[in-house]
């Protein structure tokens, strides 16, 4: 008998450590892995090959903010030659969807494999492993990689459809650094402001609903799980408290950041949850967990095709944006894929499709009579520069002020570190 | 062809002992032990605050950051307090369902509830953990709807969700301590007119403690790691393993590891503690 008993202890504890070891196993497959693995059976394609000869005014507008930043020297390719078959990419949700990826997959032979980053930190990270081939980078991801040398500069001679892209999206301090260009600008748009329409009354018009210590929507209140949110405050500061001078989300010195962080940490009481995952962020605005929140215009757009009664406005403080560069990592396997895909991406049918799905304005001014919606570019402003400079895209926040001052700013490890004191 | 090996090795059983166990052992100091070397090396290192880059330059930058930001001692307090609440909450649920398998229930109703606890082990951690999800919700969750009420996204939400998970890994041990209680001793003291408070206290529970501290064990270092669930229902709480994830998010490993090793030497002063009362021969 006790034979039997101590046999039947083994075996519980063989249970127990079993089942723990397979919940470990299946727990580990937490990020949602959404590979567009687009099997297109294609005939070898005649990829033609761009001249190099076609001369292209890169990096125009010099670049401002390329003070302090030391790229390693890394050589752009001088030619492309034929797709390699397949091809890894970082992106952001929404960023290649069946439609535009599919055609160029049968037009190169290029397979694409998909990983959606939810941060620019996790894209960093991402292509720290050398397993991708290029990135969607925004600006506060670009420069750490340009700096880190994990992307290469862009031979933009080789991408044909560049020529036509916005001037002002050229040669930009985030795209470009010492006259070198590191990759093709995707569309640029805001964060935007969404909201439950049957909760959320009247309609806002100013960020002071979420963060107003006395919002009436306390508790179903969500913002962006990220360092680079606390810009979201900055640019809230910077219209209700002129006193502090923020003329840069960015460029915060220590008085600027501590009123900054001070009204996230007010904020965090009015919170209900915070989101980095955009489908998390969907599911509680239809379950209406969350009401009122920071959010991208693609999440908008797919909460509303779920039938969620949510609109997405641009508040009148302006906002923290984005504006996208697609960059080739500096180990890429599949060069020749990655160019095609540049050149793919800002053509005028794949540019308008995709920055139309998304919701935000293309880089090339030809998109704009190959979207459906025939005003797209005009409600997304694109091209339109003095909209765009109420915009603050994302960048990194280095010492050095980027508003040219001469004190000391706060760099983004002392961002991370303080938006985990301000989750406590 | 094997034979003359197998010969070799029955002539010498050192060699065939040792050959035995290399493979396991390897595993255990490359894989198991390389790591936690590893974890502890890259702590001392430091982050390049531009590129984000680790830097080896060593020093003990990270554990003064840990020390001197109050944030990292809140965050940890915060874990030890879940993780104790979710110990205790297991142990009340445990020891009456283990009191009821090993002492009063039917060899059918022992077994079917011993597969009615197992069964919940083999679905995906995160499936449980979402389906929680739905009935926390304090907006249109399941517990809003059926009881008007719901303790909603947080602490207590965590606590809940995480007591849930490892109920089988506490109740399991207490029931193979009791299952190990002879009855003749519960007689016996009945016999000498012992009443069940005393039988409980004199007889039951010195035997059954290490098993008990057996199940805390599990539930304690158990949730003192987790950051999925505090993910999914903690609403806007952290605990350590969220800091830790979020460091390993903007490649700051060398704060990750260094902050990894608090619940380490939480849990290594634990099992110091709990060695003398037997309970990790109870494992």
């Amino acid at each position: 008998m006790p034979g039997n008993r101590k046999r039947s202890i083994q075996l519980m504890t063989c249970v127990v450590i079993g089942s723990f070891v397979l919940n470990a196993c299946s727990s580990s497959s937490k990020s949602p892995d959404t590979t567009a693995d687009t099997t297109v059976a294609t005939a070898a394609s005649e990829v033609t090959v761009p001249s190099a000869g076609t001369t292209v005014a890169a990096a125009v507008g010099g670049n401002e903010v390329g003070a302090g930043i030391m790229a390693p020297d890394i050589a752009a390719a001088t030619a492309v030659g034929k797709g390699e078959g397949e091809l890894n990419l970082i992106a952001w949700a929404g960023y290649t969807e069946a439609a535009w990826v599919d055609p160029f997959t049968a037009a190169t032979g290029c397979k694409v494999k998909v990983k959606v980053g939810n941060t620019s930190d996790e894209m960093v990270q991402l292509i720290k492993t050398g397993d991708y081939d290029g990135v969607s980078a925004s600006g506060d991801a670009s420069l750490r990689l340009i700096a880190a040398g994990d992307v290469a500069p862009v031979n933009t001679a080789l991408i044909p459809n560049y020529a036509d892209v916005y001037p002002g999206l050229k040669g930009k301090p985030w795209n470009t650094v010492n006259t070198k260009s590191y990759g093709v600008p995707h569309g640029r748009g805001a964060n935007v402001l969404m909201y439950n329409t049957d909760k959320v009354t009247p309609a806002p018009d100013s960020w002071s609903v979420v963060f107003d210590k006395t919002s009436p929507y306390k508790g179903a209140i969500t913002a962006y799980d990220s360092p680079i949110y606390i810009a979201d405050a900055a640019v809230y500061l910077m219209a209700t408290q002129p006193d502090l001078k923020i003329t840069n989300p960015y460029a915060l010195d220590a008085t600027q950041f501590a009123a900054s962080v001070d009204l996230l940490k007010q904020q965090k009481s009015n919170i209900g949850e915070y989101w980095s995952d955009f489908t998390k962020q969907q599911a509680a605005f239809k379950a209406g967990s969350s009401v009122v929140g920071t959010s991208w215009q693609i999440v908008a757009n797919l909460a509303k095709a779920e039938g969620t009664k949510v609109e997405a406005v641009l508040p009148k403080e302006g906002a923290t944006g984005w504006s996208d560069t697609w960059m080739i990592a500096a180990t890429a396997k599949h060069p020749n894929c990655m160019y095609l895909w540049m050149d793919h991406i800002i053509s005028p049918v794949a540019n308008a499709a995709a920055t139309e799905y998304f919701g935000e304005a293309p880089s090339n001014p030809k998109a704009c009579s190959k979207t459906a919606d025939k005003t797209f570019c005009d409600t997304f402003h694109a091209g339109d520069e003095d909209y765009f400079s109420k915009i603050w895209y994302w960048t990194t926040p280095i010492a050095a002020c980027l508003d040219g001052r001469a004190v000391a700013c706060t760099d983004y490890s002392e961002w991370t570190k303080a938006w985990t004191e301000i989750k406590g | 062809m094997l034979k003359p090996l197998a010969r070799w090795l029955h002539r010498r059983p050192l060699a065939g002992l040792v050959g035995l166990l290399c493979a396991p052992l390897a595993w255990l100091v490359v894989v198991y032990l390389g790591s936690l070397v590893a974890l502890l090396v890259s702590s001392l290192y430091s982050l390049d605050s531009f590129t984000f880059t680790v830097v080896k330059h060593v020093g003990l930058q990270n554990f003064r950051e840990l020390w001197h930001r109050p944030v990292y001692a809140r965050v940890a307090t915060r874990t030890l307090g879940v993780a104790a609440a979710v110990t205790l909450v297991d142990l009340v649920l445990a020891m009456p369902i283990a009191f009821y398998m090993a002492k009063v229930a039917t060899p059918r109703v022992r077994r079917a509830l011993g597969i009615a606890l197992i069964l919940p082990l083999w679905a995906s951690y995160l499936a449980k953990a979402y389906a929680w999800r739905t009935f926390l919700d304090p907006a249109g969750g399941l517990l809003r709807k059926t009881l008007g009420w719901s303790p909603g996204f947080g602490l207590s939400g965590v606590v809940i969700v995480l007591a849930y998970l490892w109920l089988p890994y506490a109740i399991l041990p207490i029931y193979a301590g009791l299952e190990r209680l002879p009855n003749s001793l519960l007689e016996a003291s009945a016999d000498l007119g012992g009443r069940a408070g005393v039988t409980l206290r004199a007889v039951v529970f010195p035997i059954l403690l290490p098993a008990v501290v057996a199940a805390t064990i599990f539930t304690f270092s158990l949730s003192l790691g987790d950051y999925i669930t505090v993910g999914i229902v903690g609403g806007k709480t952290q605990m350590i393993g969220n800091v830790i994830s979020a460091n390993f998010g903007v490649n700051n490993v060398p704060l990750a590891a260094a902050f990894a090793v608090v619940p380490m030497v939480i849990m290594v002063l634990y099992l110091v503690g709990v060695r003398r009362t037997g309970a990790l021969e109870n494992l």
